[in-house]
């Protein structure tokens, strides 16, 4: 469904990207795992458009991206969580949703996935008319999903979705991440928590200063004595 | 948007009746000359501090350069009556389609800048036109523009206000003006949503130097007189300043902090060796214990009625 072949990324004489080919299944869950700094985050930029690739191809159903802009990758059906939530501050929660619906226009359809958002999220519900600012890191985490979604991806980019969370909410988040999946979403999910990506993916590749170290089944790689070494804590 | 409603008859209605009544007191001669030059100074500044709002307070653009667009509208309206024999319609116009052309020049260079940077480079812009028109001679260089006919009385001031108000705060309140707060809270994530962000970046530009291109032709025609110098560096701080002083985001706020800010100001001249002092005394006050501004980034009701009624955000 999604490709990238041979990806190459620079930030000015920074090579950040080498080389990176990884490849994603209609319905599928996978996670790019690394460290501080290996690239995780620059592939997710740049397959949204948010970087620019040297060279190198970014294929989506059939369809070359790689030049495409931010704004029109979103309408082919790529929606992307940033890292860090990024949520609009000063709008309120129901307005940063109606943001995410930003590039549809089908009222009754934005109403419908809204509802669907805050049946995964009812603290959503509860907090709707707040401003996100005043929202806890992980209802923000829960808002910048639930704003992703109602893009109506067919592809959710997912940047670090545990980051800077008590581990009982991101145990909440990877669920829902998990739900939204078995809801027929394709999930392309960035993390440094190794072993809570692995445990809810089906593959995962793992990057090591920008190029890819490493690709298999969770499986395979939770009991891959290096990955177990270097990323699972022994 | 239901145009129909009893809230907007009720704010139509007002608005007429402001008209009708200083027009009244004005031809009764109770509001003297004095009375109306303050007012010309008020609404001009209005007008300046809501169309850089746009810019800086809701797309969070930092410009410093706002007094060049209003120094091409004030120059495009005084050659066009006074040196070309146009009606005041025809400059101000014109007025207002050369600033928002000199905001898409300005706009799109700028795109790749942020915050400091883009205010040196809209700095810079403003003295390149500002040092444009000290060196033309066509335009009368340092000596300035002469003879420009005064067209400019409280009709066309006041609607040339009202019509700014409602054009910018309906534009805040729709799905365009939703995608300028978008970008100035994270631009990252609003690209990520698919805003265009270089287009409503540029857009915010053109929008806010059309209203201040309109500003500037009805201070050329009301003040007979302009020079490049007029419009520097310091009258693009003194709107920035009104725009602070009301509020980042806030139109009310930069209605009534351009309306506190002018009369403070022409108050103070009764004591010139004071008047900065004092003006910069209230400043800091409001920065000390309202940052935010008068407004922060509230609106007064009467505003949120002439807006677009949005059915989702409001159903609540």
């Amino acid at each position: 469904m999604l490709e990238l072949k041979d990806l190459n990324v620079f930030y000015g004489g920074i090579h950040a990207l080498k080389d990176v080919s990884l490849k994603i299944n209609e319905g599928e869950i996978v996670t790019l795992i690394g460290s501080n700094g290996s690239g995780k985050t620059t592939t997710l930029r740049t397959i949204s458009g948010l970087e620019k690739a040297k060279s190198g191809q970014i294929i989506f159903e059939g369809e070359d991206i790689t030049a495409k802009p931010a704004s029109e990758i979103v309408k082919l059906g790529i929606s992307h969580v940033p890292e860090g939530r990024r949520v609009f501050s000063t709008m309120s929660v129901y307005e940063n949703l109606e943001m995410g619906a930003y590039i549809r226009s089908d009222k009754a359809g934005i109403r419908k996935d809204m509802e669907k958002i805050f049946n995964w999220f009812p603290i959503l519900y509860e907090r709707r008319n707040q401003n996100a600012i005043n929202l806890s890191g992980g209802e923000q985490q829960m808002l910048a999903i639930g704003r992703a979604l109602l893009s109506r991806p067919k592809v959710l980019l997912l940047d670090e979705p545990s980051m800077g969370l008590a581990p009982i909410i991101v145990n909440e988040i990877f669920e829902i991440i998990k739900d939204i999946n078995k809801d027929g979403m394709t999930i392309l999910l960035v993390e440094q928590n190794a072993k809570m990506a692995l445990q809810c993916a089906d593959r995962a590749y793992i990057i090591k200063n920008g190029s890819i170290e490493l690709e298999g089944t969770s499986e395979e790689l939770l009991n891959n004595d290096l990955v177990r070494k270097a990323y699972l804590g022994g | 948007m239901k145009i129909g409603t009893k809230k907007n008859m009720l704010t139509f209605g007002l608005v007429l009746a402001i008209y009708l009544v200083v027009q009244l007191l004005l031809n009764m001669g109770i509001l003297d000359s004095y009375i109306e030059i303050n007012m010309v100074i008020i609404g001009i500044n209005i007008i300046l501090a809501v169309s850089l709002n746009l810019i800086t307070g809701f797309t969070g653009q930092f410009s410093l350069g706002h007094a060049a667009f209003m120094s091409i509208g004030a120059y495009t309206s005084g050659i066009l009556t006074a040196k070309l024999g146009q009606p005041f319609i025809v400059g101000v116009i014109a007025a207002a389609l050369t600033a928002s052309m000199a905001g898409v020049i300005i706009g799109i260079p700028t795109l790749r800048l942020k915050g400091d940077y883009l205010a040196i480079a809209t700095l810079g812009f403003g003295e390149i036109v500002r040092i444009i028109g000290l060196n033309n001679d066509y335009i009368g260089g340092a000596i300035g523009l002469n003879d420009i006919p005064q067209y400019t009385n409280w009709t066309w001031l006041y609607f040339s206000v009202v019509l700014t108000i409602f054009i910018i705060s309906n534009f805040i309140k729709s799905y365009h003006g939703r995608a300028c707060i978008a970008i100035r809270e994270d631009e990252i994530a609003a690209e990520a949503m698919g805003v265009n962000t270089a287009y409503y970046k540029t857009l915010a530009f053109v929008i806010g130097a059309f209203f201040a291109g309109i500003a500037g032709a009805l201070h050329a025609n009301y003040f007979y007189f302009i020079k490049p110098d007029s419009f520097g560096f310091m009258k693009s701080i003194d709107i920035l300043v009104i725009v602070v002083f009301g509020g980042l985001g806030s139109i009310t706020g930069s209605v009534v902090g351009a309306v506190a800010l002018s009369i403070l100001s022409t108050l103070l001249q009764g004591i010139p060796e004071l008047r900065m002092v004092i003006y910069a005394v209230v400043l800091f006050l409001i920065m000390v214990y309202r940052p935010q501004g008068l407004m922060g980034d509230r609106e007064l009701k009467l505003f949120k009625k002439v807006g677009v009624v949005n059915g989702n955000a409001s159903s609540k």
